[in-house]
């Protein structure tokens, strides 16, 4: 059982300093979209995906893993029942993952990014960012990222709703919309840039 | 143990006098596993503990989850380390029937470890209840499931019946995810 899983896992590791009797690891590739090692890709949901993966990532995996003897021999000890049942219950599970799917990304295209300058001094400001969730983004290494790339304070801070909400110091908004559509990828229409003025002698907030 | 994602709160060091009683603990539980440890925990390295809820602790080596124990009990090693290693640890098979449902996060009953598929070992090789073993799949090349037996191989043979193995990590789960990001 082993010598067959040494023979069939990709390259193995020879950094590892494995002299004599010590065993070098094994390199498992896994699947780009699913995270499985490939042939364990057939189980999930989303076997379509993956199989266009593998095929543009690692062709000698996909031909050994989706060629047609390959296919006949996997159903050898399965009852037909057993398989039909499998079959089944995998259809339904791929037909939720796309409804899921599906959701998702109207879901992605409704929500808004916002980003907001408040004033802190008259001529002092912050930038408030919130609603990056939506879009699988975390707060907390964004938060690191932009103050990394502009070369300021940034945290991640609880609003007043109780939601997290990125704050940049520093009037920053144009160059954080730059930031969302370059590199994390967000259209702009999603985002929505406003401005909060504080009025002075305490009438409340604007 | 990790059907749902995992929350951590924060990671810590852990003390090199405490990384070393780990480091003996794996070795005594897992003998086959001792050549290579320096290769999977080098002696040097800082060990970060990953508190997760439910008294589970995961430890981590640069951000990649080695191991994980619940409490006190016996500590069981991340799938990725039983994919490089996969002659280091005990190992059973199951059959094709089974996978779906491990992946699923089902515990492991006897009658999939026992039909013509599935492997266990032969008799010398009994390994007792309690042990933490790897799951292999039939006509599968890397282990889909790490789980501690419920009862020895011998039992599993003779009763064939009821929950053989627990599951307690498996492909797909949230320890899984956590380390995929």
């Amino acid at each position: 059982m082993e010598a067959e899983s040494s023979a069939a896992g990709a390259a193995a590791g020879a950094t590892a300093a494995g002299e004599g009797p010590t065993v070098a690891p094994l390199e498992v590739a896994y699947c780009g979209v699913c995270s499985l090692p490939p042939e364990y890709c057939e189980f999930g949901a989303t076997v379509k995906k993956c199989m266009d993966w593998l095929e543009g990532n690692h062709p000698s995996l996909h031909q050994k893993l989706y060629s047609s003897e390959a296919l006949e021999s996997k159903m050898g000890t399965m009852t037909l029942e057993a398989q039909q049942k499998a079959e089944k219950d995998l259809a339904k599970k791929q037909q939720k993952e796309e409804l899921r799917q599906e959701r998702e990304a109207a879901k992605k295209k409704s929500s808004v990014i916002t980003i907001k300058r408040v004033e802190r001094t008259k001529r002092k400001y912050v930038t408030v960012v919130s609603g990056i969730e939506a879009f699988e983004l975390v707060y907390k290494t964004v938060a690191k990222e932009f103050g990394k790339k502009f070369a300021c304070g940034s945290s991640v801070t609880k609003s007043a709703a109780g939601s997290e909400e990125i704050t940049v110091q520093g009037d920053l908004s144009d160059e954080i919309l730059e930031e969302l559509v370059e590199k994390y990828g967000i259209d702009e229409d999603n985002i929505r840039q406003v401005e909060e003025t504080k009025k002075k002698g305490g009438s409340g907030p604007g | 143990m990790f059907k749902k994602p995992v929350s951590s709160s924060g990671k810590t060091k852990i003390k090199s006098s405490v990384q070393r009683n780990i480091r003996q603990k794996i070795c005594e539980q897992f003998p086959l596993l001792e050549p290579v440890i320096d290769d999977v925990l080098p002696k040097k390295a800082q060990l970060d503990l990953i508190k997760a809820p439910e008294k589970i602790s995961l430890y981590a080596l640069d951000n990649q989850v080695l191991f994980f124990q619940h409490h006190n009990d016996a500590i069981m090693p991340h799938l990725r380390i039983v994919h490089k290693y996969p002659q280091c640890f005990p190992t059973v098979q199951v059959d094709r029937g089974a996978i779906r449902f491990i992946l699923g996060g089902a515990q492991l009953m006897c009658p999939g470890l026992t039909s013509p598929g599935a492997k266990l070992p032969p008799p010398e090789g009994n390994i007792p209840e309690g042990a933490v073993v790897a799951i292999n799949a039939e006509g599968k090349e890397h282990a889909c499931m790490i789980g501690v037996l419920k009862m020895s191989t011998e039992d599993i043979k003779k009763l064939n019946k009821g929950n053989g193995v627990e599951n307690c990590h498996y492909l797909g789960d949230g320890l899984w995810k956590m380390d995929s990001e």
